[in-house]
This record gives C-alpha cells, structure tokens and sequence, in this order.
C-alpha cells in the first residue's frame, strides 16, 4: 500500500489531478443495475492500461434484485487483493450508502445519487461527500425512454473523469460490450457516458491521475476465475464435459458448453450430478480425459462415482468451486470448507489427487496441470477454486497460446499384449487403452470397480487386494515426490509462519508486506498442492516460532481448520494452529493481521 | 508462468504389429469373444442372453475392439467380464450415463449396456428416462428377473403384488414399474420386448435394436431360478405358457397403439412396440460442432484460443 487516493486534499481554484499507483473504488447499487459491467470496464481498462487490478463482488442468491456490490483495485503495482477499505463508493441508493458508507477510508470519497440518497450528516465529517443526480441526467441524456437504465454507464462517465481514465479506450470498450445489439443501445450508453464524463464539475472536486503501470509492452488479458479455469481445460486439451447447473459452478459449465464446440468438442448438460461424473468417467475411458465439475453439494453426490475413478484408475478432472457450505448454505458466498471431501471424501482407502489455485491466471494453468497429472498418473484430478476467485476479475499476461495448447488425441494404435493394472510397471502407473484399439494376443481389459487382476477381472484374493491398494496409494506417493517445494514469501525465518491455499494468497502477501513494514518478522507459504503434499515442508515450518494456518473454513472441534488438521496429522506438530473464519467473505489484509498477532500473543504470554 | 510441470511423453505405438487391412479380418468365432466363466447360477436365464450376444458378435463380424459392453451393478451387470472385448462395469444403476459417455465421444464403436430390473428402473431409474428422453446411441438390454438376485432376494421395482421377498414378507404391496410403458412415455426411440427362452427371438430384437440409430432398449424376461423360480412361466410354452409376438397389423410408429400393447396382462406380446426415427442426441451434438467448425475452419486450436482471448484484453 502506497500512496493513495484520500491522500491528496483539493486546493482551492481549479482541482489539480495528483498522481496516484493505485485505488480502491467500491460500487453498491442493486444488482440488477448493471454494477457489475462498471467494474467489468473498469477492470478492462485496467488490463489494457498495463495496470494490475482486482476484483470483489457480492451478488444475492435471489433470482433478481437485491443489494450488490462490485469492488475494483486498479495498481500500477502489484495488486494483491481486492483491498480493505474504499478510496471511493459510488452509492445509487440509500441502503447502498447506509451499508457501505463506512466501508470507505476515514477522508474518502463517497459519490452518491442525490435523487435516492440523503447523507447522513453524522457520517459527513468524515468522508467527502458529492451528490449528483445521477438517475435525472441519465434520463436527460437518453432521453427517458429507458427509465435510470444507464445509470451505471453515466456513473462510469463521472469515475472516468475523476480518475482521468483513457477516453477513447473506454468508449471502444462500451461499444465493444454492446456490440451486436440495436445501434441505438450502443449510442444510448455512449451518450449516457458523455453525459457522466462532461457532466460540470465544481471546486470541490478532486481529480486523480495513475501514474504508468509497471507492466510496459506486455498484453494482459481481462477476466474471472471461473473463465480462466474453463479456458485453461480447454488449452489442456479437454474435449469433453459433462455437468448439471449450480452456483458458482455453472459459469464454467456453460463456456465450456459455449467453447468446446469450436475444437470439435462437446459439454453435455446431464440430468443429475451422478449422471455428470459418470459420463465424464465414460469419456474419459473411451480415450480423452474428461471434466465434471459442481460446488459442494454436487461434490458430495458424486463422490461414489470418485469412488469408482480411483478404483478403476480413470485420469478425470473434477472441478469444486467451493461456497459456503454445509448443504444450500451460502451459495454466492465464498468458503473453503471443501479440502476435507476433495481430499477424503469418499468410502474406502481411495486416494486422489487435489489443486488448489492461487489466484486467476493460476487457474488457467493449474487446469493444465490438472489434466497432465491426472493423464500421467491415470488418476482423477480435483481443482478446489472457489466462490472468490471464480467470480474476481484479475489482469494477467496472456497466454503463449502456441506453448500451451496441448494435443491429447487418443492413440488407437494397435498393440501385442496390454494389462492395464500391471503390478510391476516400472512406474506403477496404469494405463488405460481406450476402445477401439486392437490388442493382438486377443485378452481385452475391463475397467472394473471390484477389485481386479492385472487384466481388470474381478478378485477376492487377499493378497491382490493389498498390492492394488498399495498401487493406488504408492503412485500418488510417487507424485508427491516430484512436486516442487513451495517457496516462503519473505525470508526462510522469523516469529510467524502464515500457510494459506487457494484463492486466499493476496491477502496473506499483503499481510505479511504490512507486517514486514512495520517490523514484525512474518512470512507466508501458499500451498497449491493439497494432496499428496509436496515435500520439505516440515523443514520450512522449522524455521518459525508459530506456523498458523489462515483458512475460510471453521476452526472445528478442535480448534483447526481443515488444512490445519491435515498439516498437523502429516507433520504432528503442535506449533501448527489454524486462523480461521467462515462470514463468506474473503479475508481483509486488516483481519489476517489482526488475528495472527493475536494468536502469537496469546501463545508467546502463556510461554512466558 | 507460461510452461506446466507436467509434461506427458505421447504413447508410442507398439510397431510389430501392423495393420490388418478391414477386408482380411475374419469374423471372431465363440471362443474368442468368451472371457471368464459366467459367475450366475446354473439355469439362469441370463446365460441365453450372453450367448445370444457373443451370436450377434459372431454373426455381424464385429471386432474385438469395435464394440464396448458396459454395465452397472447386479447379477446381469456381470456380462462385461464374460465378453472378450473392452467393457467396464461401473457402479449401481449409473450405465447409462457412463454408456452415453462413451457413445458421444466415440462415433465409431458399437455401445451395448446390460442392465438388471434394480440397476435400470430403480436406483438407475432417472438415467433411463433421460438417455432416452436425449436419444443417446446405444443399446440397453435390461435382464429383467423381477427380483434382486445378487443381494439374494429383495423387492425389486418390477417385483409382481403379492410377491413375497426378504423385504417384503407378506408380499410386495408396490405397484410394479412396467419398463415398455416406462420407455415409451420417456421417449425411447426403439422399445421392445423378448425372453430368454426364445433365442431366436431375442436374437433378432438385439439386432434390431443394434441397428437402430438411437437409444435402443430390450427388455428380456430373465428367469432367476434361484430366487424367483417359475416367474415368467405362463410366457414359456415349454411351461405350459404362451408366447405371443407382436401382432403384424401393429403400426410400431403408433405411440399410443405401443402403449395399449404394453397394457396387456401378462405374459402380453413379444416383439417391437415402439420405433420412431427421431434425430438421436449424437447427430445434434455433431451437427453443433460441423457448424462452429464452419467458422474455425483452418485454425489451430491455438488459435482458435488466442482469438478468444483477444476479446477479453
């Protein structure tokens, strides 16, 4: 966090634009209001403009309507999480000002719809406050036709002019968005842009300028977790998927629906959860691995299916895109209360393996990832995302589509003999022919879930039970073995350790920046690979006085979040504790903070 | 990050074995395409149906590799183990959806499901009628035996009233599930019905069923001597039954006319009742792809992605 927006104080006479790295914009309206698309073209913008950015958004589980917000952090620098606190709240309506006002810096900007909403003078002291009609000039600009629709664009007009934002970019990208509609829809949302952007200033204006982003020459590429998930599968090569529609998976299942077609592929849209993963199981065994994919509760339906897969030995992805849970619970919400199913789920001893991604470009590779791990360990394959970075908007470098894109056609040629759970492969890895290839010596595999010979027939023998079940473990153990070790943010020792997975890694960075600046000797390590874990790590967690473990999932029974409970299971360490939350939110830098130095006091007093 | 740690190295092909040109291929003889020994009860009507199969195999040339058995869980379920050729059995009552998996992926091989009355019509029941409400290409045989074998002797959906069972000692008391009304209703495209002790005809509906371009579904009455002995007698002549066929004046285009046939007592009629040349859910789903591939004629996949990304700077 560097300088700011609420820095800079208006001089009197004519505003001066200060020069700003990066700043904190919250929009609250109704979420039927279009603030998604402000934040959408604001976070575009920002990848065209070299600049990094994040995104935040709360959307109600109602069919239509409600309170929604939309929060974007545009950087020069690097842009870690979506931010704590506001630089500036553009509020359409009263309940979106009374809910969001103190989400604001103490000296921040809140922009708000003098037509709906009345300030409340207690709260004017403390924050800089601008009424503009805004749902009066946007029907003055259209022309009335269309009610206050276009607000949010007139709205983008007036934050396009407070923050100096590139004109001719941003009128590409409106046309761009409305592209294929009615001209007149495109020249509406221009005309409700101009009006926003020349709309007449008075002194009391402060008006900002960001200064060049860091990423110079590169290309960025603009879009959602859940995007860059779908995409990334289909760079890996992924050519099938099956699914049934829930929040906040269905995204991925209708691009992939939409996509998959253009590569000769196809996304089938299933009665059930179950019917899903057993058709993507029957592509999978007909010779190119396949996707399912859900959030909690259709994870749990298909875990006898999982079963199945692990049994047989089947590559398969299953994507999670965790919410809060348990059952309905908090379906726009976000939660990482799934690693205990992605990793344990399931009846018997049935070993797989679970990704977690980091952040958005980290789920376009982490798919590719995915798809190779479980094609080379013939094994099926779950991508824990979850609600927060499936719906943020983030900027990255796109992709060297040439490098990435990878061909995994089946291979049909024929072959002299073929045992597909051969015992003493080298590697111990089995692979699977699909149908259609010729096998000389005439003997056929079946892919079974009884347990099996080497030829996938049915046994009850003791003996083949036990080494099948080593199999299917020691392959994974193998894999373990190859895993990178992750890398600490910050340096190997100090006081704290904060061990954090999936979508969580900016704000814990950016907590252990903060705490670094103020002297405090934190650092932070990010786990991608869930299960099997990679190696070493015993050995980083060696180097810190308290290793406490921030996930958005509850503390449990016994005081340990989930990972917490599996990093103390592996590692038997009792230095290892969990920081815990589940209020669907993601977590603020301010909290991470807040709790780790109250743990580590807590636990250094009661040592002393 | 631009590179992925795990890189697969291609399978390579095993190069002493060429190529067989398709005309020099023989046909396969029993032996060839027999596995395991059958695991049912000696007199169990399903052994017909196998033999019937490894016929139907033997009979249209097909090869060991051209066709893929699948099943779920249940006595009949079993069948995949005892063909010579690739199969999987999946779990409970969940073929179809895995059978459909294969069939939408692979164009070029013959999908045939086995089912049992509990794996197809009960735990299984909603994938029935939705592989036939979308018209799936595949081949369903249901072994249907009115009871849970394997599990020895429970009430299956298809169980008669009256029908006294581990789970129903005075008798089922359900109404039972009448699978040609069921299929017709969901939209099944080929529906008919045979019984393991008329090979011929079992035969010849497994045929036709194969050349149907849909979901095709036999049921075939499969007598469980051990648990339900006699249950499909007054449909054995050999028994003192009656074995009826379809009636040639029956239009099978005729829904409700397939309907009033599936309504008869039993042992009812044998044969087909329902057909109907309704597009199947692979020629949509290819006809999808021709077009979207109309526009990306030429491109890479690379590509194609690339310009995909374009639209998102």
């Amino acid at each position: 966090m560097s300088d700011s927006v609420i820095a800079p104080k208006a001089t009197s006479g004519q505003p001066q634009a200060s020069r700003i790295s990066e700043a904190v914009i919250r929009i609250a309206g109704n979420s039927q209001d279009g603030i998604q698309a402000i934040g959408g073209f604001l976070a575009r913008l920002a990848g065209r403009s070299e600049q990094e950015v994040m995104t935040f958004m709360t959307i109600p589980s109602t069919i239509s309507g409600g309170p929604s917000i939309f929060q974007v952090r545009i950087g020069s620098g690097e842009v870690l999480s979506p931010g704590d606190e506001a630089d500036v709240l553009l509020a359409f309506y009263q309940h979106s000002y009374d809910e969001h006002v103190t989400s604001l810096k103490k000296g921040g900007i809140v922009l708000y719809d003098s037509d709906h909403v009345e300030p409340n003078p207690e709260r004017e002291p403390n924050y800089r406050h601008l009424g503009i009609p805004i749902s009066s000039r946007t029907v003055e600009a259209i022309g009335g036709t269309g009610k206050d629709k276009g607000k949010n664009i007139f709205a983008l007009g007036l934050v396009a002019k407070m923050f100096d934002l590139n004109i001719p970019k941003l009128e590409k990208l409106v046309t761009e968005r409305f592209t294929g509609k009615d001209q007149s829809i495109t020249q509406n949302a221009l005309n409700a842009f101009h009006a926003g952007y020349s709309f007449q200033l008075d002194s009391a204006w402060a008006t900002f300028h960001f200064i060049e982003g860091q990423k110079q020459g590169s290309t960025q590429v603009v879009m959602n977790g859940n995007e860059a998930l779908g995409f990334g599968l289909i760079a890996a090569g992924v050519r099938f998927g099956a699914g049934y529609p829930i929040t906040p998976w269905s995204d991925i299942m209708e691009l992939l629906r939409r996509e998959l077609p253009k590569y000769g592929g196809s996304f089938i849209q299933c009665e059930d959860e179950i019917a899903s993963i057993s058709m993507a199981l029957g592509a999978s065994y007909a010779g190119r691995v396949a996707v399912t994919g859900s959030s909690g509760p259709g994870i749990s339906l298909k875990t006898e299916a999982l079963g199945w897969g692990i049994m047989a030995e089947m590559p398969l992805i299953i994507v999670d895109v965790q919410r809060g849970g348990p059952s309905t619970g908090m379906p726009t919400n976000v939660e990482q209360s799934d690693l205990n199913i992605a990793c344990f789920g399931g009846h018997g001893d049935s070993p797989r393996v679970v990704v977690a991604p980091s952040n958005v470009e980290d789920c376009f590779y982490t798919a590719i990832e995915a798809v190779n791990i479980a094609r080379k360990y013939s094994v099926p394959v779950i991508i824990l995302s979850d609600q927060a970075i499936a719906t943020r908007i983030e900027a990255f470098e796109q992709p060297d589509f040439e490098k990435v894109v990878q061909d995994i056609s089946p291979d049909f040629s024929p072959v002299a003999e073929h045992k597909p759970y051969d015992l003493s492969a080298p590697d111990g890895v089995t692979r699977h022919l699909a149908p259609g290839t010729r096998i000389a010596s005439g003997k056929y595999p079946v892919v079974t879930g009884l347990e099996h010979d080497e030829l996938g027939h049915p046994t009850g023998s003791p003996k083949l039970h036990q080494d099948m079940t080593e199999k299917r473990r020691k392959k994974l153990q193998a894999l373990g073995a190859e895993l990178p070790v992750p890398k600490v943010f910050g340096p190997p020792e100090g006081q704290i350790l904060l061990v954090g997975w999936g979508s969580t890694q900016g704000p814990i960075k950016e907590a252990v920046e903060r705490a670094r600046a103020a002297g405090e000797a934190m650092s932070s390590l990010h786990l991608k690979y869930i299960n099997p874990l990679p190696q070493d790590l015993e050995k980083i967690f060696a180097g810190f006085r308290h290793v406490f473990v921030v996930e958005m999932n509850d503390g449990g029974l016994y005081g340990h979040g989930q990972l917490a409970m599996v990093l103390r299971g592996r590692y038997a360490d009792p230095k290892i504790r969990g920081i815990n939350k589940t209020d669907g939110l993601n977590w603020k830098v301010r909290e991470v903070l807040e709790k780790a130095r109250a743990l580590a006091a807590g636990l250094d007093a009661g040592k002393a | 990050m631009s590179t992925t740690l795990f890189q697969i190295a291609p399978r390579i092909p095993d190069l002493n074995i060429a190529p067989i040109p398709e005309g020099e291929r023989k046909g396969l003889t029993k032996k060839e395409i027999a596995a395991d020994h059958p695991t049912w009860c000696p007199g169990c009507g399903d052994f017909s149906v196998l033999a019937l199969y490894f016929k139907l195999i033997e009979k249209r040339k097909i090869h060991h590799e051209k066709v893929t058995t699948i099943a779920g869980i249940g006595c009949s379920s079993r069948f995949p183990y005892f063909v010579q050729a690739h199969g999987a059995h999946f779990i409970h009552g969940r073929a179809l959806p895995f059978a459909s998996g294969v069939s939408l992926s692979r164009p070029d091989l013959h999908v045939f499901a086995f089912s049992g009355d509990g794996d197809a019509f009960s735990i299984g029941g909603n994938h029935f009628s939705h592989t036939a409400r979308k018209n799936i290409k595949m081949t369903l045989v249901v072994m249907d035996n009115w009871v849970y074998g394997l599990t020895k002797k429970q009430t299956s959906p298809t169980s008669p009233i009256g029908f006294k069972s581990k789970t129903d000692q005075w008798g089922a008391k359900d109404r039972p599930i009448n699978p040609m009304k069921q299929a017709i209703s969901a939209g099944a495209t080929f529906v008919a019905r045979t019984t393991h002790t008329n090979p011929n005809h079992v035969l010849q509906m497994m045929e036709a069923a194969m050349d149907h371009d849909g979901f095709s579904f036999v049921e075939c009455l499969s007598e469980c001597i051990e648990f339900y002995e006699g249950s499909f007698d007054a449909s054995n002549p050999r028994k003192g039954g009656k074995f009826e066929l379809v009636p040639e004046t029956h239009d099978v285009t005729d829904e409700f006319a397939a309907y009033k046939l599936a309504s008869e007592d039993f042992p009812g009629k044998f044969g087909i009742f329902y057909k109907d040349n309704r597009p199947t859910k692979n020629a949509g789903e290819a006809q999808i792809v021709a077009d979207m591939r109309a526009k990306t004629q030429g491109m890479k996949d690379w590509q194609i992605l690339q310009k995909s990304f374009e639209r998102m700077r």
